[in-house]
């Protein structure tokens, strides 16, 4: 297996030898022999070319035989021969002192916290065994940020500065830096504004790496719990694709365990009057972007030069502040489908509506999201009509599993359960939306038979799947080659969106998705604490969640084709556009003073 | 962070944009700029760190973060007569601080601000290179030396 060129350092760890590659670090060629120095600071996501190793912390220092000072292992090389410690009397004395200095600046909330359980900082704590704090001194106090999405609470901060690589490195928003100095130093916006007078995003991929309690999503359970207790309301819930594939790691079930089944039981055992599907509305979706990447393309074919490709899609709504803010003059490039969620509480609250005849006011819709950004979505005054919007509450997955531990709900053993109808009915091509590369796969399966008229043999697009950070892919479309790009992580998208303003694109569809992976790794999901194999585990689940639908052709859903015939008539008609179709907004001098 | 309202006009503009093509509107040179930017406004108004943000394609958190870093930037105009009481090591033992604190009484300011009419901000400074005159004090360009606590209102007499 071992590359023959590779060069070889040999060094011993706690006495034991191992044979690395030169230029690893003293804590990779530990964990090879099963030695597992704590960390902190350091964040390493391999196959997602994420890597975050600022040697800030200093928690994971080691000792190294003739070396003065204790080595920080994440960023020291081996050297042949090395002889390291990683357990000595100075090494466990250091490590603690470190941690309890670091703890000497951070509130006592652990009860009252909205990561307890799932913070670095407090495992880390009971790992090493801190009882009591010896120092006594100042704390750093900052007001509590809150955005449509996002909380920021500083004074829980350990200046990891982890959601800084993940906001400018990873994402390229640019919204987070560490700003001032010393004991004053913090991660901040420009002039230490909110988060929503600045290019944020949304995205929450800054929530997904904090170790600490210092950012995390807005909580919307109450209201929700407050409308279901409320007679006068219906109350309705849709999920997204990516939550039945995430959902049960709460529960402790093994990552990428499909709970589909389980999570509509209960959902309807919370209340809620329907329990209906958001991969309905991406079928929806795939029947409006697709009518209207088939419309540019053919228009682009007969050689009208006024026709804007490629077509970007639009379901991802951190993606769409991020074009907003830095690709303004490009605002007719991207499809004006909304996204599923906002389709669905459109049809929602008209189409269904009128159905179980309950008034627009009377009916409350609650999304099921792996995302944050898809709250300060609901919120948008584009998608509300007289002040009441389409979608009334959206809550993470996170945020789900908290409310079903409340309601004594035993999940793992809850029985499988179906989705209601009209609006819980989807094909497979639903499903793949909560993937990177999903939401295009699904469009090509029907443009490409709605194009020739023919059947498609396979509808698995392989060449479309995976996790690299921007993939290429080209469909014969009966004897059309169509050229498809896909990126996740919004860094990659400004790639792909640098092409395009310069002219230089040579794709006919881009699918977007800001987070790393897609809605998988999005920043409502259960913390994957850095750990790509959780990631890979959900996209799979994903395909076969698809595999398994009896459709798997968004045009093919019988309720979608119901919904046509009963009320929409027909892809990009006046109603859908005024439903389900939407505008964007210049957000370039959005931010900071004014 | 300043609340204090800063127009850029257009010749400013254009003057700064030339300093950051100066740099060839490298990132790297972040620091550069905003020294330079410093020496032609005084200060880093927010408008400021926009602008060469946006020039040299970096994020205006990241450049705020710069400028917080550094105790040389500063976000507050300097008054029309800068005054900086050394706080050097021989100054310091000979009685600067004193000397500063006699600025501070009189003038109603703490270090880094400016006098509401905008004539005078209070800086301090580490060594001009005048020991043997310590403890020094310069206002604008000017030296003074060997100053005593009553001797300030002598200094900010010169400025009537």
């Amino acid at each position: 297996m071992r590359n023959q060129r590779m060069e070889l350092v040999n060094i011993t760890i706690d006495g034991k030898t191992v044979e690395v590659e030169k230029g690893s670090t003293i804590l990779e060629a530990a964990k090879l022999i099963g030695v597992d120095v704590p960390t902190l600071c350091y964040m390493n996501m391999g196959d997602m070319h994420i890597e975050h190793k600022p040697g800030g912390c200093r928690i994971c220092v080691v000792e190294v035989e003739g070396r003065r000072n204790l080595a920080p292992s994440c960023v020291t090389p081996v050297t042949p021969g090395m002889k390291v410690n990683t357990h000595s009397i100075r090494v466990l004395n250091a490590r603690r002192t470190v941690l309890e200095l670091m703890l000497s600046d951070h509130p006592f909330d652990c009860l009252i916290c909205a990561k307890s359980g799932n913070c670095d900082l407090q495992s880390l704590a009971q790992r090493l065994g801190i009882r009591e704090i010896p120092y006594q001194g100042e704390h750093s106090t900052y007001r509590i940020d809150t955005s449509p999405s996002i909380i920021r609470e500083m004074d829980k901060c350990i200046m990891c500065r982890r959601c800084e690589t993940m906001c400018n490195e990873v994402q390229t928003v640019g919204a987070l830096s560490a700003v001032n100095r010393g004991f004053d130093a913090v991660v901040a916006p420009a002039f230490e504004m909110n988060l929503d007078h600045s290019p944020c995003t949304y995205c929450g991929q800054c929530i997904s790496v904090c170790p600490t309690g210092a950012l995390t999503e807005v909580d919307h359970t109450r209201q929700v719990i407050n409308a279901l207790a409320d007679p006068t309301k219906t109350v309705i819930v849709q999920t997204a694709p990516a939550v039945r594939v995430a959902l049960g790691e709460e529960f402790g079930m093994e990552p990428g365990t499909i709970v589909t089944g389980k999570m509509a039981a209960a959902l309807r055992k919370l209340g809620f009057n329907y329990v209906f599907d958001t991969d309905f509305a991406a079928d929806l979706t795939i029947m409006e972007e697709g009518a209207e990447l088939l419309g540019r393309l053919n228009g682009f074919l007969a050689g009208d030069k006024s026709v804007r490709l490629p077509i970007l899609t639009s379901c991802c709504p951190a993606w769409v502040k991020f074009f907003e803010h830095n690709f303004s003059d490009l605002l007719d490039v991207p499809s004006t489908a909304r996204s599923p969620q906002q389709m669905f509480g459109a049809i929602a609250k008209t189409y269904f509506a009128d159905k179980i005849k309950v008034k627009r006011e009377d009916l409350v819709v609650v999304s099921i999201m792996p995302c944050v950004a898809k709250k300060y979505e609901c919120s948008r005054d584009e998608f509300a009509v007289d002040g009441n919007p389409d979608v009334d509450f959206s809550l993470s997955t996170r945020e789900l599993a908290q409310f079903i531990k409340q309601a004594n709900i035993d999940f793992n053993s809850l029985g499988d359960e179906d989705f209601d109808r009209p609006l819980g009915e989807s094909t497979g091509a639903g499903v793949i939306f909560g993937t990177t590369g999903g939401v295009i796969e699904a469009a090509v399966r029907t443009a490409y038979e709605l194009q020739t008229g023919k059947t498609l043999d396979k509808v698995d697009f392989q060449q479309i799947r995976g996790l690299e950070n921007v993939r290429y892919a080209s469909v014969d479309v009966d004897g059309f080659e169509l050229k498809i790009g896909i990126a996740h992580g919004l860094g990659n998208a400004r790639k792909l969106l640098e092409d395009v303003r310069a002219g230089k694109s040579e794709f006919h569809a881009i699918e977007i998705m800001a987070c790393p992976g897609g809605c998988i790794g999005g920043g409502g999901q259960p913390y994957h604490h850095g750990d790509v194999s959780i990631l890979k585990a959900r996209a799979k689940a994903i395909y076969r969640e698809d595999a398994g639908k009896s459709i798997r052709k968004s045009h093919e859903n019988p309720y979608i084709i119901q919904l046509y015939n009963e009320f929409l008539g027909k892809p990009l008609s006046d109603k859908s556009h005024h439903l389900l179709h939407t505008h964007y907004f210049d957000r370039q001098d959005d931010v900071f003073v004014d | 962070m300043s609340h204090i309202k800063f127009k850029l006009n257009p010749e400013q503009l254009e003057e700064l944009k030339s300093v950051c093509k100066s740099f060839r509107n490298e990132k790297s040179e972040l620091i550069n700029v905003l020294h330079k930017a410093q020496g032609i406004f005084g200060y880093l108004p927010a408008e400021v760190q926009e602008v060469i943000a946006k020039e040299l394609n970096t994020s205006v958190a990241q450049v705020y973060g710069v400028v917080t870093f550094y105790s040389f930037f500063s976000m507050l105009p300097k008054g029309q007569h800068p005054i900086s009481i050394c706080m050097g090591t021989a100054c310091y033992v000979r009685g600067g601080e004193k000397v500063l604190d006699e600025f501070k009484r009189i003038l109603n300011l703490q270090v880094g601000e400016t006098t509401p009419d905008g004539k005078f901000s209070l800086g301090c400074l580490r060594c001009v290179g005048a020991c043997g005159l310590a403890p020094v004090v310069m206002v604008g360009e000017k030296v003074y030396g060997r100053v005593a606590p009553d001797g300030v209102r002598e200094i900010l007499k010169d400025y009537e």
